[in-house]
């Protein structure tokens, strides 16, 4: 891998930018891998290159039925927090803040890592409970959390409409400083230049349309390329995880559905931190290039078309132009939607299948970019291994039988 | 307005209009837009680039302009980035070009021009890594600084937006020939039509030209059948209305702007932008097609401009490009934008034609007039910083560079054309799949998954008779499927224009140097400054889908969404991998079609408005006495009541003692309640309750927890037995209207062959809870009739009587702990109810009560709140409430997951008091609990749920879910780590009268 | 916006409706199912990619469920069926006969 740099890239403007080599390689399949990753999204590519790169691993091949990076990675709104409530979640997602926090460099490929804040916004007494039980939480994790009276979410951002004149007032927030965004593509475009420098082959345009399972155990996979051998197999296909689960035989606690976000027009720099509100369900942050990224809820029917409905826009506009008046006369510029497979407690399934040698990582719901490196990283060393990690153990499909859910909807009921 | 025609053209030049652009100030006419004012002034450069702050002009004349983007007005009414080809000029309109700083003419920025060497595209994906620090505190802000177009403005927006919601027959999108055909034709059948169309004025491409319909000019056709249109009664037409998004289903949307060319002459009160929701039965596309520019070197300098723009300056707007234009063209179309200028006294110094062999019916008479033809050539450089000044042409040679001599050009305006884009934005929204077509390198609607029919030029037939007929057949057609008519179409009117004739597709015209050496840019998105070298070197590092290229370039993704640079992008990227277009993919269009304001998006769901307020009968009382109001779902409670000189500490203290001593006042009306009636509701009690009503006599009310089939607690509430089939349910506040949607789908989907309903009936009674030791005197006093000793009106029983007159319902319930009412009336006689309790109870010291105190309160008592003391997570075992769960009933909602692994753990946390050590200090709600003090990591056994200070005990009391809590009793646990480690003992979680000895008073 | 023709109200725009997920999960009888069978019901679903049998309540109408066939790819309503019935095959199954 040729090192990125100010001095390659000088180096490489002499030769007018004709010299740049490819970031990565297009192969054909092998007959056989030891291992393959289906889906070539952040969280396979992170697979692919920590099991070669940590676990030496590397004749591995990452099954990708359209373009790497191309499903959720390049569709979501980039928040990177860790501040969840329940240990388990805390833990997962802090080991893969973590990792963030030295991506760029271990990649050698500028993800545009910004760590400038995610503010969550507390509107009612129920929302100051739910906050400051989580900020005590992650606070009692070695998790950075910070609970703002309405005064200090006022002084670190200053456009928000603080006053009482709004239907739903602001009584303070949680503030992760270590929180941000990353330049979604980038991330997928940096873990696949590096694995595939390791030797990990990424082969786009590469459906899987079966999975070979020979007594209880997978032994490879049929793909609109041809079948490919391989002793294990990971699903790391956000949004189509039941129906790989389908083809292996088996059913899991996810459903899918659309989940909509939008940019404005570029602008001058206007919104410094992430901002999150729960209480009148938005989110909303500036890009790098200048654009407000924002984002809500789910349209409810299960829908695999990438399509959802105005009225969910029109939804959240009305709680963003409630929280930032200024953003009245700024416009949508872009809106889409990808498929987010979502798990009833709102937890990732991250783990074995019934299947022997087969493995899954889905069920992310709406926040799964902030967990690409530590998804990738646990489910390395599960298929490396053949034994859960510890951070992701928890996340085993068995809860559902068990009961041992991590609800992390578990501070939104609200009564009395 | 040197450059303005002395006749012709539509505008109004009996309206002069000032403006004021990047500081100096002009003059235009009533129907100008800025774009078409400066160009009659001579002014071509309006703002900078994106990355390199190259100066930019107008490319285009419509909406698909990506460079000409301007700051409009000032202040709160201040808006970023529109094109200035779309802005209709007002009187006293002042604007500036985007990107740059001071200005446009002097950009302090423009030095990024010169390091465009270093700045490839992506090459911040491969700098700014070291040292790590930089990154977040020198090199992001800067690249943030440097970033970004317009402003957002400073104040809150003045203005109001709002929406309608229609249905039609026919929806017509675009008012071109296509489109006023279709909408002739289907509203003539008598169908209901909607004609939305995004220009001021009907006509479309009518208007740039100078062809003729019906014997007249076409905009004067347009205008008549526009008066057509406005004479049927089921058509309406919407101007200056941009159909921007096509979703499942026939929905669309569309954004209207209606006083933003008004300026300061707005009528008060008349909202600006309106959002259209649409329900279509079928749609006709008649939205046009988009000229679509050649890549050459340096096609990105002002006064380089489309030749249909060129032709809709001149022929709507009487204005001409400049002194001297150079046509660059591949098809024979572009041809009448040169013909138009020379007709209209303009000059045009020469024609470009790539072709080797062009037969244009127009270059004879160009010839004659003057124009030199330079056929088989391309412009190979141009120059001019600010404007073009000339162009150097050259021979195109075998195998695709330059041959032979080079001519300089003078000129102050090249016109370009590369053929037409089909604007099949909408079609692509609406999930129909594109096809492509080779001979004109263009994309055209195929196969449609919706009711829709795509017409004329979005159709690629360009020729505007076929525009006629394609739209009229349409309209019929759609006419008729919603049954009107039968589908014959009109006659279509006769029409003087040419043919559109030859293109040959070419989609990169070599530059002196080869591509990408040299200062030289091909410009293929004029905005973000993706370069045609920048696309080329996307392929080289591996980005072979047109989407990885999409965003390692950034070409398309400007606010024009790449309407004139995605095809030539797309081309040049099939060249560049050795593939056809087809194969290197097309990217899916999005909504908006152009961008829509998010003020029109929210419309008038703001404010107050955002969410619907609930108030209670009672709520004008409560503010006259100056209730502090706790917002619970929709509804506003009383909070509490300060008295002058009370804070909320002191408030509460009073209310709580009040309620202990003598006789408090609770509005409870938020409650949720439902009416349960019919021979099988006793069964459906039993199902969704996890304690027997099947055992509950006639006249008596149980407290009932509710729990989902995965075991967990989710309502309480008591539900009073009114009849022998007859129940009222209350619920919490927030959960009514799910507990209800819940009862209705087990009825309705699980267990349809119970006989049960039930009716939310919260808002028809008002509800007072009267609670206190005095509580009875008080109720004695209004209800003189009603018997109200312990043993005619025992604990846990419901009567029904007159109270203050009216018909009441008094449930002989309590969350206090004290003797208690809650006296149910009819929901308008609320507010009497209340008075007359507070008249009667004044001589008892009755004393309003707000949530504040009914917490602590409920607390001190060791009552729950579902969704304080629960999260979810919670079963009523873990609460402590034994008690409530059946042990004979064989099958409730809940019970079968309590024997899961995870439900049947000794170690679930446990709902416990906690007593602080030092009994000031108040936990706050959500404070960890911790077996140990330390630095953390710390594991956490629990947290707190509720805290108050208690009046009644005169400390600070809590409850908490805490691991293994029950058996922890007495052992101190420290909270953390906000409160410092304080530490706290385990208790019951009952602090006041656990005997239930208050209840009866 | 998904239209669905509610069977009572006729053709109302999807936010008048509660979504209620895929139909055809009776709950089963919890003296005889083991815990994964309770897992199941409780929480395991098809989520086919393609038709689609789930449930509809017309929250803002006549709060009556029923049962609709939507592809979950063209989100297209293949049709609407109530409560308690069979799955019916789908228009334009030709294997078909419901």
């Amino acid at each position: 891998m040729k090192k990125f740099s100010i001095f390659s890239l000088a180096r490489n403007a002499l030769s007018h930018h004709e010299r740049w080599p490819e970031q990565w390689r297009s192969p054909a399949p092998k007959p056989a891998y030891d291992v393959i990753i289906i889906g070539a999204g952040g969280h396979g590519l992170a697979t692919a290159y920590y099991l070669a790169a940590l676990h030496g691993i590397t004749n591995v091949a990452v099954l990708e039925k359209g373009w790497l990076g191309g499903g959720n990675t390049g569709r979501n709104t980039t928040v990177i927090r860790s501040n969840y409530l329940w240990d388990e979640s805390a833990a997962l997602y802090e080991h893969s803040l973590k990792l963030w926090e030295g991506l760029a460099q271990e990649l050698n490929y500028n993800l545009m890592f910004s760590q400038r804040g995610v503010l969550n916004l507390i509107h009612n007494v129920h929302d100051l409970q739910e906050a400051t039980r989580r900020v005590n939480a992650n606070r009692l994790n070695a998790v950075d959390a910070e609970l703002l009276s309405t005064e200090e979410v006022k002084a670190f951002c200053p456009i928000l409409n603080t006053t009482a004149k709004t239907r739903y007032p602001i009584m303070g927030g949680t503030l992760q400083r270590r929180g941000g965004n990353a330049r979604h593509d980038a991330v997928a475009w940096g873990y696949a230049r590096a694995a595939d420098a390791r030797g990990v082959d990424i082969i786009q345009n590469c459906e899987v349309t079966g999975i070979d399972v020979e007594a209880g155990r997978v032994t490879g996979v049929q793909t609109t390329q041809g079948a490919i051998a391989a002793k294990k197999v990971g699903i790391v296909v956000a949004g189509h995880s039941s129906v790989l689960a389908a083809m292996a035989g088996f059913r899991l606690p996810i459903e899918s559905h659309p989940l909509q976000a939008l940019v404005s027009e570029p602008l001058k720099p206007v919104l410094n931190c992430v901002i999150m509100s729960n209480g009148v369900h938005v989110y909303v942050s500036q890009s790098d290039k200048g654009e407000l990224v924002i984002g809500a809820g789910l349209d409810p029917p299960n829908s695999y078309s990438q399509r959802g409905g105005l009225h969910t826009i029109e939804d959240q506009m009305g709680a963003i132009v409630e929280l930032i008046p200024i953003f009245s006369r700024v416009r949508m510029m872009r809106s889409w939607a990808g498929i987010v497979d979502v798990c009833p407690d709102a937890s990732p399934v991250i783990g074995k299948t019934p299947v022997e040698g087969l493995y899954i990582n889905g069920g992310w719901g709406t926040g799964g970019f902030k967990a690409t490196p530590g998804s990738g990283w646990v489910l390395a060393h599960t298929m490396a291994t053949d034994e859960p990690h510890p951070l992701n153990a928890p996340f085993a499909l068995d809860r559902f039988t068990s009961g041992a859910l991590i609800d992390e909807h578990a501070a939104a009921a609200v009564a009395h | 307005m040197r450059f303005r025609l002395k006749e012709g053209g539509r505008i109004d030049r009996a309206q002069r209009l000032r403006f004021t652009f990047n500081g100096r100030r002009y003059e235009g006419f009533a129907g100008d837009t800025l774009a078409s004012a400066l160009i009659a002034n001579g002014t071509h450069l309006t703002s900078r680039s994106f990355k390199y702050h190259r100066p930019r002009g107008i490319l285009t004349a419509g909406a698909e302009e990506p460079s000409a983007l301007v700051q409009l007005g000032e202040g709160a009414r201040t808006e970023p980035n529109l094109r200035a080809t779309q802005v209709e000029l007002y009187d006293g309109l002042t604007a500036a070009g985007v990107n740059a700083w001071p200005s446009a003419n002097c950009d302090f920025a423009a030095w990024t021009g010169r390091l465009a060497p270093l700045f490839p595209a992506g090459f911040y994906y491969k700098t700014f890594l070291w040292p790590a620090s930089f990154w977040k505190f020198v090199y992001e802000p800067t690249i943030r600084r440097m970033a970004g177009l317009g402003r957002a403005p400073e104040a809150p927006d003045p203005d109001s937006y709002d929406k309608r919601h229609v249905h039609c027959d026919v929806l017509v999108v675009g008012g071109g020939p296509a489109g006023i055909a279709a909408a002739l034709a289907a509203g003539e059948a008598g169908a209901r039509v909607l004609l939305v169309d995004e220009e001021a004025t009907l006509g479309g491409a009518l208007l740039g030209q100078r062809h003729k319909v019906d014997g007249v000019d076409g905009a004067a056709w347009a205008q008549a059948a526009a008066g057509r249109l406005a004479a049927m009664e089921e058509v309406r037409v919407l101007s200056r209305t941009t159909l921007f998004g096509y979703y499942d289903h026939n929905s669309l949307s569309a954004f209207e702007r209606r006083t933003d060319h008004l300026g300061p002459g707005t009528p008060a009160g008349m909202s600006r932008q309106r959002l259209w929701n649409i329900k279509a039965g079928r749609v006709v596309l008649a939205t046009g097609a988009h000229e679509r520019p050649l890549v050459f070197a340096d096609n990105d300098r002002p006064g380089i401009m489309l030749a249909s723009a060129a032709q809709r300056y001149l022929n709507h707007y009487a204005a001409l490009p400049g002194e001297r234009a150079v046509l660059f063209t591949n098809n024979d179309a572009a041809y009448e934008a040169a013909h138009d200028i020379v007709e209209a006294g303009g000059t045009v110094g020469a024609v470009v034609d790539c072709r080797h062999e062009p037969a244009a019916p127009l270059a004879p008479k160009l010839e004659e007039a003057g124009v030199a033809l330079h056929t088989g050539s391309v412009i190979a450089a141009t120059h001019g910083t600010k404007r073009v000044r000339s162009v150097t042409v050259a021979k195109l040679g075998e195998g695709g560079g330059l041959s032979g001599e080079q001519y300089r050009i003078f000129c102050d305006s090249v016109l370009v054309s590369g053929g037409w884009n089909p604007a099949v934005h909408l079609f692509s929204q609406s999930a129909g799949k594109l096809a492509f077509e080779e001979a004109r390198g263009i994309f055209l609607p195929g196969k449609a998954t919706q009711a829709l029919e795509a017409v004329g030029a979005a159709n690629g037939s360009f020729g505007l008779a076929s525009c006629l007929a394609e739209g009229a057949a349409a309209g019929a057609r759609a006419a008729e499927a919603a049954g009107f008519g039968d589908g014959t179409p009109p006659p279509t009117p006769p029409v003087e224009a040419p043919e559109p004739g030859a293109i040959t597709p070419f989609w990169l015209a070599p530059g002196q140097k080869p591509l990408g050496h040299g200062k030289a840019k091909h410009m293929v998105d004029h905005q973000d400054d993706v370069t045609a070298a920048d696309i080329r070197l996307a392929a080289r590092e591996g980005f072979r889908s047109v989407e990885h290229v999409k965003r390692y370039t950034t070409v398309g993704m400007g606010t024009d969404q790449g309407k004139t640079a995605n095809v030539n992008g797309l081309a040049i990227l099939a060249d560049a991998l050795g593939k056809t277009v087809p194969e290197v993919g097309f990217t899916t269009y999005r909504p908006p079609y152009t961008p829509v304001t998010f003020g029109a998006l929210a419309g008038r769901d703001t404010g107050p408005l955002m969410d619907p307020v609930r108030r209670t009968a009672m709520h004008e009382w409560h503010e006259a006495e100056g209730a502090v109001f706790e917002p619970v779902g929709q509804w506003l409670r009383p909070w509490w009541y300060p008295r002058p000189g009370e804070d909320k500490h002191a408030a509460v203290a009073r209310e709580c003692r009040a309620v202990r001593e003598a006789a408090g006042i609770l509005d409870a009306s938020t409650l949720g309640k439902i009416d349960i009636k019919g021979p099988d509701a006793t069964t459906l009690l039993d199902m969704v309750y996890t304690n027997a009503f099947s055992t509950l006599k006639v006249g008596r009310v149980r407290y009932g927890l509710m729990c989902g089939d995965d075991g967990m607690v989710f309502d309480d509430g008591t539900t009073a037995r009114l009849g022998e089939n007859h129940y009222l349910m209350t619920t919490t506040t927030g959960n009514a209207a799910h507990v209800l949607e819940w009862l209705e789908e087990w009825l309705q989907t699980e267990w349809p062959e119970l006989r049960v309903y039930c009716t939310s009936v919260t808002e028809q009674w008002a509800t007072v809870a009267l609670a206190g030791p005095r509580a009875r005197d008080v109720l004695a006093a209004v209800a003189p009739e009603m018997a109200l000793d312990t043993d005619s009106f025992p604990f846990m029983s419901v009567k029904e009587g007159i109270v203050a007159g009216v018909d009441a319902r008094v449930f002989r319930i309590s969350f206090t702990g004290e003797l208690s009412f809650e006296i149910n009336v009819p929901w308008q006689h609320g507010r009497r109810l209340w008075e007359a309790l507070m008249e009667a109870g004044a001589a008892h010291g009755i004393t309003p009560y707000g949530t504040e105190a009914m917490h602590v309160l409920r607390a001190e008592r060791g009552f729950i709140i579902v969704g304080q003391e629960t999260d979810g997570t919670t079963t009523p075992h873990d609460l402590g409430m034994d008690w409530i769960v059946s042990k004979k009933k064989s099958d409730f909602l809940g019970k079968r997951a309590w024997s899961r692994e995870d439900s049947r753990r000794e170690d679930r946390k446990q709902l416990v008091g906690i007593l602080t050590d030092d009994p000031k200090k108040v936990l706050p709600e959500g404070t960890q609990l911790v077996e140990t003090r330390g630095q953390p990591p710390i594991p956490m056994i629990g947290h707190v749920t509720s805290s108050y200070e208690s009046p009644t005990l005169g400390r600070s009391i809590a409850l908490a879910l805490v691991r293994s809590g029950r058996a922890r009793k007495g052992e101190t646990i420290y909270a953390a780590p906000e409160s410092g480690f304080l530490p706290c003992k385990v208790t019951e979680p009952v602090f006041y009268d656990p005997e239930g000895a208050k209840r009866d008073g | 916006m998904l239209w669905i023709d509610c069977p009572w109200c006729g053709a109302r725009p999807e936010t008048e409706f509660r979504y209620g997920g895929e139909a055809h999960i009776a709950r089963p009888d919890p003296a005889t199912t083991d815990d994964a069978g309770w897992a199941d019901y409780l929480f395991m679903r098809s989520n086919p990619k393609g038709v689609h049998a789930e449930r509809w309540m017309h929250r803002e109408g006549c709060r009556r469920w029923f049962n609709a066939l939507r592809d979950t790819v063209s989100n297209d309503v293949l049709t609407i069926y109530p409560m308690g019935t069979a799955r019916p095959d789908a228009p334009g199954d030709e294997a078909g006969g419901g």
